[in-house]
């Protein structure tokens, strides 16, 4: 059986993924468009016996090839040449939507029209006539209300029945003359003709598209159709200034015509929409709405998440000492338990915080808040050279630097997203509260509240220092151009809410994890073998024994440089741990000093390792130092090696640096 | 004629002209805002981005290219 390629495209905000969840239920396969991290969803549809292959393109608001997004989705039609096109619009937001329909039909698009959210229209006060729709454009117009799953098998029986339809051909009368002059030079190209629409390449001439300038660079007509495009500018240029700007006027004015005959306006109404922006967009209201909202997010991720990270790490604790009581060889055993098992657990602990993050965000996403959240931080974002975006990444790095970072993705502009990449790590997550808690506990008694938000405080001010600084030195310039839409509030669609959550979770768990794990095994070797040979999995228990091993030969080693700071080869152990994931940092010094968690912050206390400076020290070191595995991991696929490696190393210096600072202020003040 | 960026909040205006280049009107262009065009002021804080509502959708705007963007008085 053949498959047919269709597309789906549609603004941003159309409900376009529910619609492609609605087309393709599960048989989904997600990736990114080649060379790009732009990601690219395809899926299955059965219809009728005809096998449908669906295309999710990005959300677009037109095909100018100004953006990334933009170039994808024409480039794609163009070439790819897919039999049908699905174009969802929001019936709230007719006009604009309609803007991007018409660019499809002058591609030579066969469109159908999914006409979404009519719903909301008509609580807008809008009523979107879909067979008047229909008869203006020239193309099927099916009406959805995708959330509720309406309209959608409607949909299909129009999609298939229009597999061999032929487009509509939109005119525009102010540039018929010049259009038709050009595809009359253009169709002496047989190739040209055989390969893409001549209309649409002589409008695209007209508005200079650099991308189909290079398509006619390499025609054998090249000559002729530039003398006859310089005739044409000649003339136009005599009625308008500005010929892009002219031709999206004359579409905007066949739009309004058919909006004027296919929409019923009642009265005007206040939305709920609006009612809602009158606080969260508020000018005093509205910051301390965005932390509260953010606080409650996070409490509930906590205290949700919490007892699910219990269950896992005790049962995978249970399970350990099963198996290696079960085991005689010890060096098997061993590696089954404290490698493998306790690899994988540590792994797995992760993942109920981070669900559950992402079950909120998504949450928050899909309500339209987060258009909100950006809009209202911008103004504080701005002047520290970020964007107003890069707020929800830097928010969501309180949980996990993982998902924050791919989080970026929303940033369009290069330079914004490496910039938010690059001090998301100085987010203090939530691997590194444990060890601010046994430092703050056994140092700071009385004072941990103070001395904990102090670290939290420490990383938000050192990322927006850092911000700044990259601006004004690899970054040159402004932060691009803040715009973006504020889509109408949404009644939670769970499908989508959940939808997204599991492909991010499972994404987390295939980078994230599988670096995490194989780390642990890593350090688990380094562990229990040392210059000597194999130490036995005793090691793990005893500080006698970890003291022969490889990672306290690297500890050692990299006692010298820790020399400034008061601290010893264990700490130094405990920071090489805390390299694969922070709170690890904890356990380790557990195993140094030979003592379990509860008594740990009194073993700490009584040893002379620290002095309370030297303590607040280590605490802003683990905040600063190396962001984990996973973390550099998520940096080199979004950003690329380069940029990995230089966040791993102005980390290290800055720790170090403010590590060396705190230590000479307290030194001269205490 | 001003920019947008002075205008008040709850004022109508109409679009007439970008100045600067092309690149990012292109956009506001795709998403509503082309010259002649009818806005609605819906958020102006004298500081941070403004939200204006276009053809029945809503678009934060930076200040910044709300300077750029030059209105007239609705009559």
């Amino acid at each position: 059986m053949k498959e047919v390629v269709i597309a789906l495209i549609g603004n941003p905000n159309t409900g376009k993924t529910t619609i492609f969840n609605a087309l393709t239920g599960l048989r989904q396969h997600i990736g990114n468009w080649p060379g790009v991290t732009v990601e690219k969803k395809e899926g299955e549809l059965e219809h009728k016996g005809i096998k449908f292959r669906v295309v999710d393109l990005p959300g677009v608001y037109g095909l100018t090839a100004y953006s990334i997004d933009e170039k994808i989705a024409r480039n794609f039609i163009v070439q790819e040449k897919p039999k049908v096109v699905v174009d969802i619009i929001d019936a709230s937001n007719l006009e604009r939507n309609l803007y991007l329909a018409l660019q499809l039909l002058e591609i030579g698009a066969n469109v159908v029209i999914a006409l979404n959210k009519i719903d909301i229209s008509e609580e807008k006060g809008y009523n979107v006539n879909p067979e008047k729709l229909e008869e203006l454009l020239g193309v099927p117009v099916v009406p959805t209300i995708a959330s509720k799953g309406e309209g959608i098998d409607k949909l299909k029986e129009r999609i298939a029945k229009s597999l061999d339809k032929k487009p509509p051909i939109v005119e525009y009368p102010n540039f018929e003359p010049y259009i038709k002059k050009l595809i009359k030079v253009l169709e002496k190209d047989e190739k040209l003709t055989r390969q893409y629409n001549l209309r649409w390449l002589a409008i695209k001439l007209l508005e200079e598209d650099s991308d189909v300038r290079a398509i006619i660079e390499k025609s054998k007509m090249r000559d002729d159709v530039l003398k006859t495009l310089i005739d044409v500018f000649n003339d136009l240029h005599k009625k308008y200034d500005d010929i892009e700007l002219a031709l999206a006027d004359e579409r905007y004015k066949i739009i309004s015509e058919i909006a004027k005959k296919a929409v019923t306006k009642k009265e005007e109404r206040i939305t709920f929409t609006e009612m809602l922006d009158e606080v969260f967009t508020h000018k005093y209201l509205g910051i301390p709405v965005f932390f509260s909202l953010m606080w409650m997010a996070f409490k509930f991720t906590f205290d949700v998440s919490a007892p699910f990270s219990d269950i896992i790490d005790a049962f995978f604790g249970w399970l350990g000492g099963v198996v290696g009581s079960g085991i005689g060889n010890d060096a098997l055993a061993s590696l089954l338990r404290d490698g493998i098992l306790a690899g994988l657990g540590s792994v797995l602990v992760f993942l109920p915080p981070i669900a559950f993050l992402f079950l909120v965000f998504s949450w928050l996403e899909d309500s339209g808040y987060m258009a909100r959240a950006a809009f209202v931080m911008d103004r504080v974002m701005h002047r520290f050279g970020l964007h107003g975006k890069s707020v929800v990444p830097m928010i969501m790095g309180f949980g996990c630097n993982v998902p924050a970072i791919m989080a970026t993705r929303t940033l369009e502009d290069e330079k914004d997203r490496i910039l938010t990449i690059l001090i998301n790590p100085l987010m203090s997550c939530s691997a590194r509260l444990p060890v601010y808690a046994l430092f703050a506990g056994a140092f700071f008694m009385g004072r941990e509240g103070t001395v904990i938000t102090s670290m939290y405080i420490l990383g938000i001010l050192l990322a927006l220092i850092l911000a700044w600084l990259f601006r004004g030195f690899i970054f040159k310039g402004q932060p691009s151009h803040f715009v973006m839409e504020l889509p109408p509030y949404n009644k939670p669609n769970w499908r989508t809410i959940f939808g997204v959550t599991w492909t991010r979770t499972e994404k987390f768990l295939k980078k994230a994890g599988t670096i995490i794990f194989a780390t642990m095994i890593i350090v688990w070797l380094l562990s229990v073998t040392g210059p000597s040979g194999y130490l036995g999995s005793n090691a793990l228990e005893s500080g006698e024994l970890l003291a022969k091993s490889w990672v306290a030969t690297i500890g050692r080693a990299l006692e010298p440089i820790f020399k400034p700071f008061g601290w010893d080869w264990k700490a130094g152990v405990a920071l090489f741990f805390g390299f694969l994931a922070k709170e690890v940092v904890v356990g380790t010094m557990g195993i140094l000093y030979g003592v379990g968690e509860e008594s740990l912050p009194y073993a700490l206390a009584s040893s002379s390792a620290f002095t309370p400076v030297a303590a607040f020290a280590f605490m802003a070191f683990v905040l600063i130092y190396v962001p984990c595995v996973a973390t550099i991991g998520v940096i080199k696929q979004e950003a690329g090696t380069k940029w990995a490696l230089f966040a791993l190393l102005y980390e290290l210096l800055l720790a170090y640096l403010v590590a060396l600072v705190i230590v000479l202020m307290g030194g001269a003040l205490l | 004629m001003f920019p947008l960026a002075f205008v008040g909040e709850g004022k109508r205006v109409i679009l007439k002209y970008f100045a600067g280049g092309h690149g990012i009107f292109r956009k506001l262009v795709d998403m509503g805002l082309n010259p002649g065009s009818e806005i609605f002021v819906v958020r102006n804080q004298m500081a941070g981005p403004l939200i204006i509502s276009v053809k029945g959708g809503q678009i934060a705007l930076g200040r910044g290219i709300a300077m750029k963007i030059y209105v007239e008085v609705k009559e």
